[in-house]
């Protein structure tokens, strides 16, 4: 163990402000929209306008003619060189991929993809000149019913494929020896309760927009870029563009947030590497909010198809899960793995016989689909918390009694799954205990049947949802098994200087999270330097050369362990050097508040800061000793971590407007020991925020054309702080036994566990009226038809306008084309 | 989003800004606040040669008592507008209607005559002036002129505005004792427009609804009076079951859009709803 056991007083469990809010807040930042260059051009991209449809000519002689252009290029120009946006999660040997040109060649597959880009002095002529662009389609049919895509002799999105489907990828217990066959636990069910869900298209919607900035140098280049994996685009972008990888540096500066959206390597990005290799000359390209949510990649887009089956008295047994999965045109850097990280978590908490798993990841001409905040886990936390209810009712059962009967007993941990994994800690029943003392569930609960009694118009609905998910992307044997392209380390190295002031190089990069801060802590302990003295590095892949980057709630719990062992490493490097200063053997010494002493002789020792003097003079060390404290460390976990929760949301529905409003809303969550509890507060207040919206507002809906109608945050809306409750918020502490720190993760899980516990309470609420569920996000016109119309039917009543689909299973009539043809 | 280039003036006087705005003929646009035009600058939805400003025309500011009614400036910002005791004392039905109109930035720089001239039928100020009998002061070419509410508003995004003619001033008709007023705006979330609104102002005598004007949002292309259910309140009791009754007539001559933010059947129950509601709350039954 580390010398966390023994710490002094603690940084760790500190509430510090964080570090890096200062320029934040005063706007000192470096965007990268903020970084000009001597000599830079500006770009601006056409987009097409159309779903699906062959390029017959593009004429680009106008455009170039206008003021201030330096060049105009198409796809043509790039045809050879562009490569192909590259997928490094083929889920399956067999999996179609169709190639993704980052420029459009010969066809657009779907509305927003790049067309032709304008060089220009500034990027007001850039944006001017688009429009002298001239274009002819020849229109294809349109894709965007995911059944109907699967269908035989249909339209095929790429005319190249034998079929729509990417992959079909499946695991069942009985096959996996992890459990017993999925056919006998359907075939004995005493019990069947099915239903069909709709992880409805999100947009990821991060604060700052995607903007890049590359710079050209001899055979390489250096790219600025907002993103979250600096590492692994320097080395994609390397592979896809030929580049010798030690000739790529790309910077991340600060970043303004990315939820999964920014986990990618765009065509945007590519395309200004191209033309700035190809000019010579730096160049700089910055989306608009509306290009952001056309071309930027989507998430979630799922059809859920939910089987499961239980004993009369309520012991669950079996788990039977069908996904359409929308790809949407192409694969992106981790789309089809992204439906297949859920694979491992609907069983969740629960002790199932059998299960299984397929997942058929369909192309569609809309945006592509990948990561986005929980990416896989929140699909899957809410098929099983939506289906534990759904079993409640028809065994009228309580639907907390339901679910206590089948988790995880915490005296039963570790325990391993009917999917293979092993959780390593936790308490359900602790977790559970406490929310639903902190929301004051029982008086809800008699105010809600008080209600009812006297049909106030306002009923009161309780929803829970008891999750667990698996993060800390992850262990790297686990990861190739799942076919995955790179492994799930994470690398930190420090530097101890003369004055003994502590540089941390993290390969963990952040774009918001508050690294600078959390590191600090754990570096301040472990070294027992002062907070103050410590500066976190990260984000530029000269600096941090190693790492594999944020996303997957793993930066705590895979690179804050890569800090612990690296600061193990300086500390032995110091005991010997302390050793050799205070003619003791390295044995005797102890090491406590940051100074080495002989153990029975405190107060004669030597402090980190004069050792690190020491090996920097180097005048005096042991034979033999190089002289530095610097180290470096990779970490690979050895499993995933599984934060859990209880969270309970009572929410007022006025069955006369449709309107939900959350009244209160209250969770309790298990991760682990706490670095800062301040920031994992503002993570899971953040994640609620994501969740919930998901739950009630957010939508991303194409037209029967396959424009995207939710272009704008007029019509695609993202609650703000007005609209959500204040939210009680409470702790549970299993540490996590796979970790020196006892730490897991905290990004995702508000996200990942609020969605169906927002949903369970407007089902419940419409009870009376026999509503069985309410299509997300539960608008008000879609609970008011449910509360009308009664029994599921109406729930699921396309929101969007006649001609429109609010996702790929809806009508298609024609539209009336309103839209088409816009320069954005 | 980067809008097409246009040449910009900001006159310094309203005999100057109708010039300048006349000289620019059609392809000229009046920048008051811009809260609306500019989005749709941004978007290339609209290209206009020449914007003028009429930020620098102090004239046009500020709210005034003037006998029985309030005289507000057309480009009187709505942050300006909540702040005035006049408006809270003698309008306050324009105090509460203004409140959820954007969020705070929006406030201070949109004015009150540019959310009328926008004429957006989804506009919640628009039904406010309609329900309150404003007159509209303009000014053109041709001189000054008064425009009743009732015949300003032609179409979505239309008014009685003629070429180069600017709207000056809104006269509001102070509400005489015994009147009260709510308005009920359903949007989704805070800071977006409506999908519904109704405003209700009631004058209650002995027990019984004296007169009624009820107002609509957003059901149809302009801002509408529901005077089927003004009609039926009028003289009726002041009670729940009455005001329900009146209210199921309310979508009678509306045209409720069908869009992604509603579906027009469910835009008429609404209506119904929110007038029941808006009414019951004025008239504080």
């Amino acid at each position: 163990m580390t010398a966390v056991e023994n710490r002094p007083a603690a940084e760790i469990g500190q509430s510090r402000l964080r570090k890096e809010d200062a320029h934040l807040l005063i706007g000192r930042t470096t965007w990268t929209d903020n970084i000009t260059l001597p000599g830079m051009l500006h770009l601006a991209i056409l987009r097409s306008p159309m779903a699906h449809a062959t390029i017959t000519s593009i004429d680009v002689s106008a455009a170039k003619q206008r003021p201030g252009v330096v060049a105009v290029f198409t796809g043509q120009d790039f045809a050879e060189t562009q490569g192909s946006i590259p997928c490094a999660w083929p889920v399956t040997p067999e999996m179609v991929n169709p190639g993704h040109p980052s420029l459009a060649v010969t066809q657009v597959n779907h509305v927003g993809e790049a067309v032709a880009v304008v060089v220009a002095r500034d990027k007001y002529l850039a944006q001017d000149a688009l429009e002298a662009i001239d274009i002819d389609y020849a229109p294809l049919p349109v894709v965007l019913d995911m059944e109907a895509a699967l269908v035989a002799d249909t339209t095929l999105v790429h005319g190249h494929t034998s079929s729509n489907r990417s992959f079909t990828w499946t695991f069942e217990s009985g096959a996996a020896g992890t459990g017993a066959p999925i056919e006998d636990t359907l075939r004995d069910a005493e019990v069947t309760v099915r239903r069909r869900f709709i992880q409805q298209r999100l947009i990821p919607s991060f604060m700052e927009p995607r903007s890049t900035v590359v710079s050209p140098n001899g055979e390489g280049v250096t790219m600025w870029s907002a993103t979250q994996v600096p590492h692994i685009l320097r080395t994609m972008l390397a592979l896809t563009l030929n580049i010798p990888e030690h000739k790529v540096r790309v910077i991340a500066p600060d970043v303004g947030g990315g939820f999964g959206g920014k986990l990618q390597v765009t065509p945007e990005e590519v395309i200004c590497t191209l033309v700035a290799r190809k000019l010579g000359k730096p160049v700089k390209y910055t989306e608009s909010r509306s290009e952001s949510l056309m071309s930027a990649h989507h998430g979630r887009d799922q059809i859920q198809d939910i089987t499961i089956t239980a004993k009369r008295d309520g012991t669950v047994t079996g788990l039977d899960v069908h996904l359409f999965a929308d790809m949407g045109a192409y694969l992106r850097l981790v789309s089809p793995g992204i439906p297949v990280l859920g694979a491992f978590m609907y069983n969740s908490i629960y002790k199932f016989a059998g299960y299984r798993f397929v997942c058929e990841g369909v192309f569609t001409n809309k945006t592509p689909t990948d990561a986005y905040r929980g990416a896989g886990r929140p699909e899957a936390t809410f098929a099983i918390e939506r289906i534990m209810d759904a079993l409640a009712g028809e065994l009228d059962m309580d639907p907390m009694e339901l679910r206590r009967k089948n988790w995880i007993k915490h005296e039963e941990f570790p325990f391993t799954t009917v999917c293979g994994l092993t959780y390593d800690s936790g308490n359900y029943e602790a977790a559970t205990a406490k929310a639903l003392e902190l929301i004051g569930w029982d008086e809800l609960r008699r105010e809600q049947a008080e209600r009812r009694a006297r049909r106030d118009p306002v009923q009161l609905g309780l929803g829970i949802s008891t999750f667990t998910e698996m993060c800390g992307l992850a262990p790297s044997r686990v990861l190739g098994s799942l076919d995955y392209g790179a492994g799930g380390w994470e690398n930190a190295s420090i530097r101890v200087l003369a004055t003994g002031k502590v540089e941390v190089v993290t390969g963990a990069s952040a774009h918001g999270q508050g690294h600078e801060t959390a590191w600090s802590q754990i570096v301040a302990d472990q070294l027992g330097v002062p907070f103050d003295d410590i500066e976190v590095i990260h984000g530029d892949t000269q600096s941090s050369p190693k790492g594999l980057d944020t996303y997957g709630s793993r930066s705590l719990v895979v690179g804050g362990i890569a800090v612990v062992k690296a600061a193990d490493k300086v500390v032995e490097k110091a005991r010997a050097i302390a050793a050799h200063m205070l003619e003791a053997n390295p044995d005797d010494l102890e090491f406590a508040g940051g100074s080495f002493s002989v153990k029975g002789s405190p107060g004669s020792g030597k402090t980190i800061q004069e050792i690190a003097f020491a090996a920097f003079a180097a005048h005096d060390l042991p034979d033999g000793m190089e002289p530095s404290l610097d180290s470096d460390a990779t970490f690979d976990p050895e499993n995933f971590s599984f934060p859990h929760g209880t969270h309970l949301c009572a929410i007022d529905v006025d069955t006369e407007t449709g309107r939900a409003t959350i009244r209160k809303y209250a969770c309790v969550d298990d991760i682990g020991e706490v670095i800062n509890p301040l920031i994992a507060d503002g993570q899971i207040h953040g994640g609620l925020a994501q969740g919930i919206a998901q739950a009630l507002y957010e939508e991303a809906v194409y037209d029967a054309d396959g424009n995207l109608t939710t272009g704008t945050f007029v019509d695609y809306l993202l609650p703000s702080a007005s609209d959500l409750p204040s939210f009680l918020t409470g702790r549970t502490v299993s540490p996590s036994t796979t970790n020196p720190l006892g730490v897991k993760g905290v990004g995702e899980a508000g996200t990942i566990a609020s969605t169906p516990a927002v949903v369970n309470a407007v089902v419940d609420a419409l009870k009376p009226w026999g509503v069985q569920d309410v299509q997300m996000p539960c608008t008000p016109e879609r609970i008011w038809r449910a509360v009308a119309e009664g029994v599921g039917g109406a729930a699921t009543a396309d929101r969007s306008a006649e001609g429109t689909v609010a996702y790929g299973g809806a009508s298609t009539a024609s539209s009336d084309g309103s839209g088409e043809g816009e320069q954005l | 989003m980067i809008p097409a280039s246009f040449e910009y003036e900001r006159p310094a006087n309203l005999d100057a800004a109708v010039r300048v705005l006349q000289d620019g003929g059609e392809d000229a646009k009046v920048l008051a606040g811009g809260q609306s035009l500019l989005p749709v600058l941004r978007l290339r939805l609209s290209y206009p040669e020449l914007l003028v400003d009429l930020g620098g025309l102090a004239e046009l500011r500020g709210i005034r008592e003037d006998g029985d009614a309030i005289v507000i400036g057309s480009m009187t910002t709505h942050d300006e507008v909540l702040k005035s005791e006049l408006v809270r004392q003698h309008a306050p039905l324009l105090a509460q209607a203004t409140a959820t109109v954007g969020d705070r930035q929006v406030r201070h720089l949109g004015t009150f005559g540019g959310s009328l001239s926008h004429a957006d039928p989804a506009g919640d100020l628009p039904t406010i002036a309609l329900t309150l009998d404003a007159q509209l002061h303009a000014t053109g070419p041709g001189g000054p002129r008064v425009i009743p509410a009732s015949e300003f508003f032609l179409d979505y995004l239309t008014t009685a505005l003629r070429p180069g003619e600017i709207l000056t001033a809104i006269r509001i008709p102070k509400l005489g004792a015994g009147w009260s007023t709510h308005y009920e705006k359903f949007d989704r979330v805070a800071q977006a427009w409506s999908i519904v609104g109704v405003a209700a102002a009631v004058r209650r005598s002995n027990g019984s609804i004296a007169e009624a004007r009820v107002g609509l949002t957003n059901m149809g292309t302009t801002p509408l009076r529901a005077s089927l259910v003004e009609d039926e309140l009028s003289g009726a009791a002041a009670s729940a079951a009455t005001v329900a009754s009146a209210s199921r007539s309310v979508t009678e001559g509306t045209h409720a859009p069908n869009d992604l933010a509603g579906h027009a059947d469910y835009r008429n129950h609404l209506a119904q709803v929110l007038t029941r509601r808006a009414v019951l709350a004025a008239a504080g039954i």
